[in-house]
Parts: structure tokens; C-alpha cells; sequence
């Protein structure tokens, strides 16, 4: 039974408790772009694992298409769904949590019993001799003598990825965009007046000038319809008091 | 250290995705837990290759990893499709689209 080195026993009892974590507040965080940063460090740990392992190549392709390409893309996407999208954690399906963790258990249960039936007694070979003309070049004569076939098949699914990911994002107009004509009668025309002069900015009027602020109203009220709704979703809106005519009065006097 | 540990801990990232899969409502962190599994797959890989001292379990972590990323832009496309249709990515509304 092979064991490794110090230095790498040190790393690996320091990052893969922490990517473990780490993992496991992905699952607890509310917000989507914290899970996303928390797996983006979850993907750096693998990579230092990778190269810990005599994996360079793969080590310097995770940084590169999953830290770089891949989260890079998940992030775009938060944003442009928008990050007003947090979801509520309260489950929907009844009894879901428990059962799904209770699942997940004997799931891992059975992942870790066998791994330590494949493992054990095993003689550990490292890959020393396999990497001796650098890990590289071992890794560009596997792919293209062995593993050619595959590597054409999966070449074609890029290009079919690519190609469905334009055709699905192509925007079909699902309804008529409003003309000019159309959204000047829908505001002369609806159910209230009030939107017609155009909505009021935020901040004006209010204690501060601000855009998280709401507008006071002339009678004094905060308007709501003052702030931006993305800033309302993310929960960033400081309320503005009612303005007390009575009180500045009294203290005039 | 017994090079195994990795495969431990790819073990249990494997399982914490699995239950971000079932449990998750945003359809964003759905995915993202997928591809968290798509990493715990590629460690134990990587490890494999190193207890058995030939590189094709590099390789074969090599393709996992270009699947995935078709997987990212074929899945957030369909996600920013259905989010554009529905104004909402949680998987919940998602089944609606059966009525």
C-alpha cells in the first residue's frame, strides 16, 4: 500500500474538508450568485488537487474552461435572469428535505463502502513512469492514437452545442412589441391617471437623494412606484419616513 | 496519506450535488449542482489514473469536462428561454408547461 507525501497530506486535509464545505453551503445560501462563487471555489480546490495528483494538463483546463468559461457563463446568465431571482427555501413538495437527504445518505453510504471495497489492499502505482515524457505530451498520444474516434465524435457534439445554443436563443418575439401609439393610450387610457405625467424619480423630495430612496408624495407619503423594481427585489430600498408637516410647523413656533 | 481520501471526497461532492439537485428550486442552482457532480465524477477519475498508473483516466477526464461545457450552453439557453416565456427560473413553474 503506496502512501504519498507529507506536503501532500497537509493540502489535502486543508482544502478537501473546506471544498466539502463549501459544497455544503452551496446547498444552504438563499442567493444564486453566492452559490455560484462558493462553486467556482469549489472548482479551483479540484483544480490544486488535479495538479497535486501529476494531472497539470487538467488542473490548468479546470481553471480554464470551468473558473474561466463555465461559471463566467453561469454569472452572465444570474444576470441577465436577474438576481431579484433568489428563491424561497421553503420546500414546495411536502416531506421532500428529509426524504432527499435520507436518499442522499444511503447514496453516499454505498458510493463510500465501495470505493473502499475497490481500493483497499490495492498497491498504489502513481503515474511517474506514465508521465515521464511529460504529461502533456502522454495525454496528446493517448488522444489522438486510442481515443481518436471519440475525440472527432465529441469535436461534433461542440459544434452541435454551439449551433443549438444560437438556434434556442434566437429571440422570438412571443408577443407584438407596444408602439409609441400603443403605450401613449395605455397611459391616457387606463384604469388610473396617475402614471401619465410619467413616474416619479427617486430620492426627490425624500430625506436623501438617493435611488434606493423612495420620493415623498406633496401630502407627504413615500412612493413606491419611485424605485427601480430590481432594486426593490434585492431588498436594497431604504425607507423613507412620512414627512410631518405638523412637526416642522411646531417647531417654528 | 492513502491516495483514496480523494476518492472519499469525491464521494461525498458527488452526494451534496446530488441533494442541491432534488432540493434546489432555481433552476440556475439545479445546474450548478449538476455540474458539481460533473467535478466530483472528474476527481475520482483523475485519482483512478493515479492509483492504477495510466493516463487513461486523464482522458477520460478530459472529454467529461468538454461535455460539460456543451451541457452549460445548451442547458442555460433553455433556461434563458424558458425564463423569457415564463419571467421565472424555478423548476416549480416549470411544470406548467404540461397544461
Amino acid at each position: 500500500m503506496g502512501h504519498t507525501q507529507t506536503p501532500e497530506a497537509v493540502l489535502f486535509w486543508v482544502l478537501g474538508p473546506l471544498a466539502v464545505l463549501s459544497a455544503l453551503a452551496m446547498l444552504m445560501v438563499k442567493k444564486a450568485v453566492h452559490s455560484a462563487i462558493l462553486l467556482a471555489w469549489i472548482m479551483i480546490t479540484l483544480a490544486i488537487f488535479y495538479i497535486a495528483q501529476d494531472a497539470a494538463f487538467l488542473g490548468i483546463v479546470q481553471v480554464v474552461v470551468y473558473t474561466g468559461a463555465v461559471m463566467m457563463l453561469f454569472l452572465f446568465i444570474l444576470m441577465l435572469v436577474g438576481v431579484e431571482s433568489s428563491e424561497s427555501l421553503t420546500e414546495t413538495i411536502r416531506g421532500l428535505r428529509p426524504i432527499a437527504v435520507v436518499a442522499a445518505l444511503g447514496f453516499g453510504g454505498l458510493l463510500v463502502s465501495l470505493i473502499g471495497h475497490a481500493t483497499i489492499g490495492r498497491a498504489y502505482v502513481g503515474l511517474v513512469d506514465a508521465n515521464a515524457g511529460g504529461n502533456v505530451q502522454a495525454l496528446a498520444g493517448l488522444l489522438f492514437s486510442k481515443y481518436v474516434w471519440a475525440f472527432e465524435v465529441v469535436s461534433a457534439l461542440l459544434i452541435t452545442a454551439a449551433l443549438g445554443a444560437m438556434v434556442l436563443a434566437h429571440n422570438h418575439r412571443l408577443i407584438q412589441r407596444p408602439t409609441q401609439r400603443d403605450l401613449a393610450t395605455a397611459r391616457f387610457r387606463g384604469t388610473s391617471l396617475a402614471s401619465a405625467a410619467g413616474l416619479p424619480g427617486p430620492g426627490v423630495y425624500a430625506l436623501h437623494n438617493a435611488v434606493d430612496v423612495p420620493a415623498l408624495l406633496p401630502d407627504g407619503t413615500p412612493s413606491q412606484a419611485s424605485i427601480s423594481a430590481t432594486l426593490k427585489a434585492r431588498g436594497d430600498v431604504i425607507d423613507s419616513r412620512p414627512f410631518q408637516l405638523s412637526a416642522i410647523e411646531n417647531e417654528e413656533e | 496519506m492513502n491516495p483514496a481520501n480523494y476518492l472519499y471526497v469525491s464521494a461525498l461532492l458527488f452526494t451534496i450535488g446530488a441533494i442541491g439537485v432534488v432540493v434546489r428550486r432555481n433552476a440556475i442552482v439545479v445546474f450548478m449542482c449538476v455540474e458539481l457532480m460533473l467535478n466530483a465524477c472528474n476527481l475520482a477519475f483523475v485519482t483512478f489514473a493515479r492509483i492504477n498508473g495510466n493516463l487513461d483516466g486523464q482522458v477520460v477526464a478530459f472529454f467529461t469536462m468538454v461535455v460539460a461545457a456543451c451541457e452549460v450552453v445548451v442547458g442555460l439557453a433553455i433556461i434563458v428561454t424558458i425564463y423569457r416565456s415564463r419571467r421565472s427560473a424555478s423548476v416549480d413553474d416549470a411544470s406548467l408547461l404540461k397544461r
